[in-house]
């Protein structure tokens, strides 16, 4: 009952940011111009047809989905590890990520520089870069995972695998030229809007993919709560399980990291609050709300990004705000909030 | 042949390129409806034995058969319909209701949603009822005593709905009454459900009270086995431990100081 008002909640809370978000922006649209543009037609002002029709919109998809698929990725990465505190960016993956995308970029256009400055054809590429990036991480996290049994341990392992690579980034940027330093440090702020138009279908798609292969793992994920002792003796292969679902958080981080930027923050908090709210730790509840929860995240910061004073606020500033109260108050409580125990 | 047996097995485990043989040899069998004990001092293999008996790890020589068959030639999903486990391993299931952890246990049952038929939700409440929390059935995990969190445990292997049910160190962390209603649980799990039930443990008076048979492991790595009364009178007891300075009496049925 609670849980499927929980995700009814949710929903709505995200068709409501949306909707802010269409409204809302550096520039003042009136909301029948925005209305006119949403459906299909024009509002009789060129400029406003552009800022609605090719920044908000695929803005809103953007974030919407970036913010589902890196909460998702830290809830993967929470029961895979059987610990509270990972998330892709804390564990280093969203750094290999993006040490992957700077390599790509300086082996193809011997500069240092992002999607944001690529022509249509090379995204392939650095996405592609950007996927074994994460997954060269995630493959390092598994082998200490094996030799060090300690969650802290792990997580100090992957701050500093974050640290190397943040190391061999700078290395190649100082090789690079201004301008990909330029565009590399701007990708840096995290961005829901570097996603065009031609890019769009194959992130959309990408995304859903790996969230609906999400929703086919619930019953092995939950297995996994038991520890993999018990899940093991329940008949589920829990290294290929293990394999499958850093394979998702990968693939999710990777594309996530590609086109906004290593986006800190929201794959480790978002669970906490689906788990929070819907009070259980069962996956079948948890997968959908951590996804709503995500987005409505994500569109939140944007909504507060877009409404700066003085220009666009980087996302990078606003989710620790959002963030660290979040674990904090988790840290505090650990105690009383059931799912620890 | 008994339903669940050993052949020759020898457990132990790899440490680098070490081999270290734990037990040696081993011919153990284990009937259906009885409940085992096996009892021996820390380090003396108990856990290393359970865990190739469950297939947690694989046995360095020998092989291990139930009703026959050769339990490693047996898929993991075939062998999760055949033993069920309790362990002491942390878990991390505080926001579970006690009817979502016991749900688990049909997992092996279920299809690749793992979607619960009516039959299943039938069997998780029977489980929960069979072991006696059923008052506790949409309390979380963590909102449970530990004697009630270990009996939903053995409800979720129950539930499991294996003819064999393996435990290492059930009563390991209860209080005393939770170890005497554990026991008598298990005991009766074997008796009345006809499950083989084998548990490890350190508490050597209520096994020998409720065990049928025991598998005694002696401060020499070897394994005694025997109906537990045929154990005692045989004075097999006086051979687990290496201190000098306890020693096994028959009547309290446990050890007891002596005066070096």
């Amino acid at each position: 009952m609670r849980q499927s008002l929980t995700i009814i909640i949710l929903a709505a809370l995200l068709a409501l940011l949306a909707v802010a978000c269409l409204l809302y922006g550096s520039v003042d649209i009136p909301a029948q111009a925005v209305l006119d543009v949403v459906m299909g037609n024009s509002s009789g002002n060129v400029a406003w047809d552009i800022i609605v029709g090719q920044s908000r919109i695929p803005m809103i998809a953007t974030a919407a989905l970036a913010g589902a698929a890196l909460s998702v990725s830290g809830l993967l990465l929470q029961t895979t590890f059987n610990n509270p505190l990972a998330g892709p960016s804390i564990l280093g993956v969203s750094t290999g990520a993006g040490l992957g995308v700077a390599i790509v970029m300086l082996a193809t256009g011997g500069t240092v520089s992002t999607l944001l400055g690529t022509t249509a054809g090379s995204y392939i590429a650095t996405l592609l870069g950007a996927l074994v990036g994460a997954a060269l991480v995630l493959v390092i996290l598994i082998a200490f995972a094996a030799i060090v049994k300690s969650n802290t341990m792990l997580l100090i392992v992957g701050i500093l695998i974050s640290y190397l690579a943040s190391s061999v980034i700078s290395l190649l940027n100082s090789v690079a030229n201004e301008e990909g330093i330029h565009s590399y440090v701007t990708w840096g702020f995290g961005n829901f809007s570097g996603v065009s138009a031609d890019q769009m279908p194959i992130y959309v798609i990408i995304i859903v993919m790996a969230l609906v292969a999400t929703t086919f793992m619930i019953k092995p994920l939950n297995a996994l709560l038991l520890g993999t002792r018990y899940a093991e003796n329940l008949g589920v292969n829990t290294h290929r399980t293990r394999n499958i679902l850093l394979l998702i958080t990968g693939v999710l981080t990777a594309v996530v990291t590609a086109f906004c930027g290593p986006i800190g923050f929201l794959g480790l908090v978002v669970p906490h609050v689906a788990r929070f709210m819907t009070a259980t730790s069962n996956h079948a509840r948890l997968i959908p709300a951590t996804i709503l929860a995500g987005a409505d995240v994500a569109l939140l910061c944007t909504l507060i990004s877009v409404n700066g004073a003085h220009g666009i606020i980087p996302i990078n500033a606003i989710t620790p705000i959002i963030g660290v109260p979040i674990i904090i108050y988790i840290i505090v409580n650990r105690k009383r909030i059931n799912y620890f125990n | 042949m008994a339903y669940f047996e050993t052949h020759q097995l020898t457990v132990g485990y790899t440490q680098g390129k070490r081999t270290v043989k734990v037990l040696s040899d081993l011919n153990l069998s284990l009937e259906r409806g009885h409940l085992v004990a096996l009892l021996g001092q820390n380090g003396a293999g108990k856990s290393t034995l359970i865990r190739a008996l469950t297939c947690a790890a694989k046995p360095l020589e020998g092989t291990i058969t139930i009703a026959g068959q050769n339990l490693q030639e047996l898929t993991q999903r075939e062998r999760s319909r055949l033993i069920a486990i309790v362990s002491t391993d942390r878990i991390s299931a505080g926001a579970l209701t006690v009817t979502e952890l016991v749900a688990l246990g049909r997992q092996p049952h279920t299809g690749f949603l793992g979607r619960l038929s009516d039959e299943d939700h039938e069997r998780v409440a029977q489980a929960i009822k069979d072991v006696g929390i059923d008052h506790k059935a949409t309390s979380y995990m963590a909102q449970l005593s530990d004697g009630e969190r270990q009996k939903a445990m053995i409800a979720r292997a129950l539930a499991q709905a294996t003819p064999i049910i393996v435990l290492d160190e059930p009563t390991a962390f209860l209080d005393v009454a939770s170890r005497i209603e554990t026991m008598q649980l298990l005991h009766s799990l074997a008796h009345d459900h006809q499950k083989a039930v084998l548990l490890s443990s350190h508490d050597v008076s209520q096994s020998l009270l409720m065990a049928d048979d025991l598998w005694l492991i002696t401060r020499d790595r070897e394994v005694l086995t025997g109906s537990t009364k045929h154990i005692i009178d045989s004075g097999a007891m006086q051979h687990i431990f290496t201190s000098k300075n306890v020693e096994f009496n028959p009547q309290l049925l446990d050890f007891q100081y002596v005066r070096p």
